[in-house]
């Protein structure tokens, strides 16, 4: 018997799957890795904002979170590493009737792509941006990279790593951002709300998603599979709405703090009108 | 006379920049590059490396900061590939106009869009006029060898300048093969302590870099071009003595059965061991056909090309990289320009192949040197001419 390739007519078809390339499926991505429930809350994120999914447009970076980009099926872009959001910046001026979303890992928009990240968030650019943080570069291998917590081992800090981590929702808020919060892949239902209210906000948009990659990140830092991992965002998340962003650094344990932290009107570009800010006068 | 251990080619390279005592390792991760500097960070984790270890945000970077450090007179190495090449490009040509010898491995890979992470020379090519010293080579063997030399060639007073040592994507930097390591003793008499003469030092100050306006611009360009082209007789000289030492002879341009070929095959890279085994065949069937290697790109060896093709009525010279709207491959056409005033001359056929890591199978040489003898016959042909692509 043939169970390989069954496939049961009468099966109901999976309700995201018209928002999904099936053909490019099975993902790439390592059993236990987080990117499949970050996806799968986006879509359904998608579908409750009911903004027209044929109005939306998904950029990715270069990783494995940007791998989105291939998976996805709206009008999609895979950019080269660290330029997903300056794209979207091009692609949002140039169409403002379009919602633009970048979907991409921390080490592509946080260092290769720092720059961009930071003058967008500065500009108020009306985009939505998902970080998918899993502390390294999985991609590649597991190396440290610009969120890798002090001391957490990795292919490239094998004795700890001595640098000091970005805290992601603290460097999107000082860079301007309207709307910012953070997430664990252990609560799906918020991370789910959260990026439907970024989706509508208007203006620079920031959610940070930290996820397992229990390939390299955990496997290196003593939670060798991504339920590890799980585990131990469900026993150390807290939420803290309207906490400080300065104060959710993320280390090697201890306390995940999530939540909204930021949640503001500033003017934006492109506003509502035509060559506008979005300014009141 | 060192040890011969199974080993992947990366990790051997890691190990030669370990055994020529590099100061500083700047590094970002890409593929196919990145075992060769994971493993540098092992050997400086582990304190078999006594070097500086600066991860760095992008590939832009890492060439900043191997700058940085060469202008202090460290010793100064990186590796990178593809996109990564691309993203460093502007201070390549600082490392080159400002002489600073740092040596980087380049792991070849095709160049986005769409993304490819696998091999060919589109990147090579992209990053030729540089003014880096660019040498190319086929196995582990080669590599490792030839990552020693450079240290001697770009850090000699007579050269100071960055040095290239191309290795193809996947096919050298993943496969485990049999390589000798020199000892630590040998490569300490091989490679002379960098002394660079004009570092930058409180003591005595210096400003590089600030500008250079028409009055002098172009003095200091035609310079450089001159420093390029007269390194070659200092690499001549490292690879002789490199031989001396450890019984392994390299030459800019190889030759492989080509003593009395009428017909030439000419090859970069990896791919040059499948084109020996072409050969061969092609021999063993009576046919005048040989293989000539380039192994060092820039500078240019004109004298050693034309030595090498003298007796030749055609060259069939394959390229894994596109000038697109061009003359089609650039490897051909520099072999055409080499040519271009000599009184007499073989025919050249370029072929363009093995794009984004497309296998070029033995079969595959044999197809290219058959059309191109056709071609050199009856005529016809096209501008670019591909081996193995679909229509
Ligand atoms: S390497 Fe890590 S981030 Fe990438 S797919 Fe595997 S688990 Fe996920």
């Amino acid at each position: 018997m043939n169970v390989i390739a069954t496939t049961d007519e009468t099966q109901e078809k999976h309700p995201l799957e018209d928002y999904l390339r099936v053909d490019r499926l099975p993902h790439i991505w390592c059993p236990g890795c987080g990117l499949g429930t970050i996806l799968g809350a986006f879509l359904r994120s998608l579908l409750e904002s009911g903004l027209p999914p044929d109005k939306v447009s998904v950029i990715s970076g270069i990783g494995c979170t940007g791998r989105v980009a291939g998976y996805i099926n709206l009008d999609s872009f895979h950019t080269t590493h660290g330029r997903a959001v300056a794209f979207a910046t091009g692609l949002k001026l140039a169409n403002p009737e379009l919602k633009v979303v970048v979907f991409s890992g921390d080490g592509d928009l946080a260092a290769i792509g720092g720059n961009h990240l930071i003058h967008a968030g500065r500009r108020n650019i009306d985009m939505t941006i998902l970080c998918v943080n899993n502390f390294n570069y999985g991609m590649t291998g597991g190396q440290f990279g610009p969120t890798t917590p002090e001391t957490a081992r990795s292919t490239t800090s094998r004795a700890g790593n001595i640098e000091n981590p970005f805290n992601m929702p603290a460097l999107a808020a000082a860079s301007g951002a309207v709307y910012v919060a953070r997430w664990t892949t252990a609560q799906v239902h918020q991370m789910q709300r959260s990026i439907t209210e970024a989706l509508l906000k208007k203006g620079f948009s920031f959610v940070e998603i930290i996820s397992p990659c229990p390939t390299y990140y955990g496997r290196m830092n003593r939670q060798p599979t991504g339920l590890d991992q799980m585990r131990y965002y469900r026993s150390n998340s807290i939420v803290r709405h309207g906490a400080n962003p300065n104060e959710v650094g993320v280390g090697i344990s201890g306390q995940i703090v999530t939540g909204k932290f930021i949640d503001v009107e500033r003017p934006y570009m492109p506003g509502p009108g035509n060559g506008d800010n979005g300014r009141q006068t | 006379m060192g040890r011969k251990v199974g080993i992947e080619v990366s990790i051997a390279i890691s190990e030669a920049v370990k055994l020529a005592n590099a100061d500083v390792v700047a590094a970002y991760p890409i593929t196919p590059q990145t075992h060769i500097v994971e493993h540098l960070a092992e050997l400086v984790a582990s304190g078999e490396l006594d070097a500086e270890y600066i991860p760095v945000e992008s590939e832009h970077s890492a060439m900043s900061a191997c700058l940085g450090a060469a202008a202090t007179g460290a010793r100064a190495f990186t590796a990178t590939a593809g996109q990564g090449l691309e993203l460093m490009h502007e201070v390549l040509y600082v490392a080159s106009s400002m002489q600073l010898p740092v040596v980087m491995v380049v792991a070849n890979r095709a160049l986005s869009a769409p993304i490819n992470v696998w091999g060919d020379h589109s990147d090579m090519m992209a990053v030729r006029d540089t003014g880096w010293v660019q040498i190319v080579v086929e196995n582990g063997q080669e590599a490792v060898d030839n990552v020693l030399c450079a240290f001697c060639i770009g850090e000699d007073k007579r050269v100071l300048l960055p040095v290239m040592v191309h290795i193809d994507g996947f096919h050298l930097t993943h496969v485990v093969e049999p390589i000798v390591l020199p000892d630590q003793a040998d490569v300490d008499d091989f490679i002379p302590p960098n002394e660079y003469p004009l570092p930058l030092d409180p003591a005595r100050p210096v400003t590089m870099g600030s500008f250079g306006p028409p009055v002098i611009y172009p003095e200091i360009k035609k310079r450089q071009d001159v420093v390029l082209r007269e390194s070659k007789e200092v690499i001549l000289e490292n690879w002789q003595r490199f031989g001396e030492a450890f019984g392994r002879y390299y030459h800019p341009v190889e030759q492989y059965r080509a003593e009395g070929a009428k017909t030439l095959l000419m090859t970069m890279g990896s791919t040059s061991e499948t084109a020996m085994d072409a050969v061969d065949r092609m021999r063993d069937q009576g046919m005048s056909v040989g293989l000539l290697k380039l192994r060092l790109w820039r500078p240019f060896p004109f004298e050693e090309l034309l030595q090498a093709v003298r007796d030749a009525d055609l060259l069939v010279v394959v390229d894994r990289a596109i000038s697109f709207g061009g003359p089609a491959g650039p490897f051909c056409s520099e072999v055409k320009a080499a040519l271009y005033n000599q009184d007499k001359k073989p025919k050249v056929m370029g072929f363009v192949a093995g794009l984004g890591g497309r296998d070029i199978p033995v079969g595959g040489f044999e197809a290219m040197v058959h059309r191109g003898m056709e071609i050199a016959e009856k005529g016809g042909g096209e501008i670019l001419e591909t081996y193995g692509v679909r229509e």
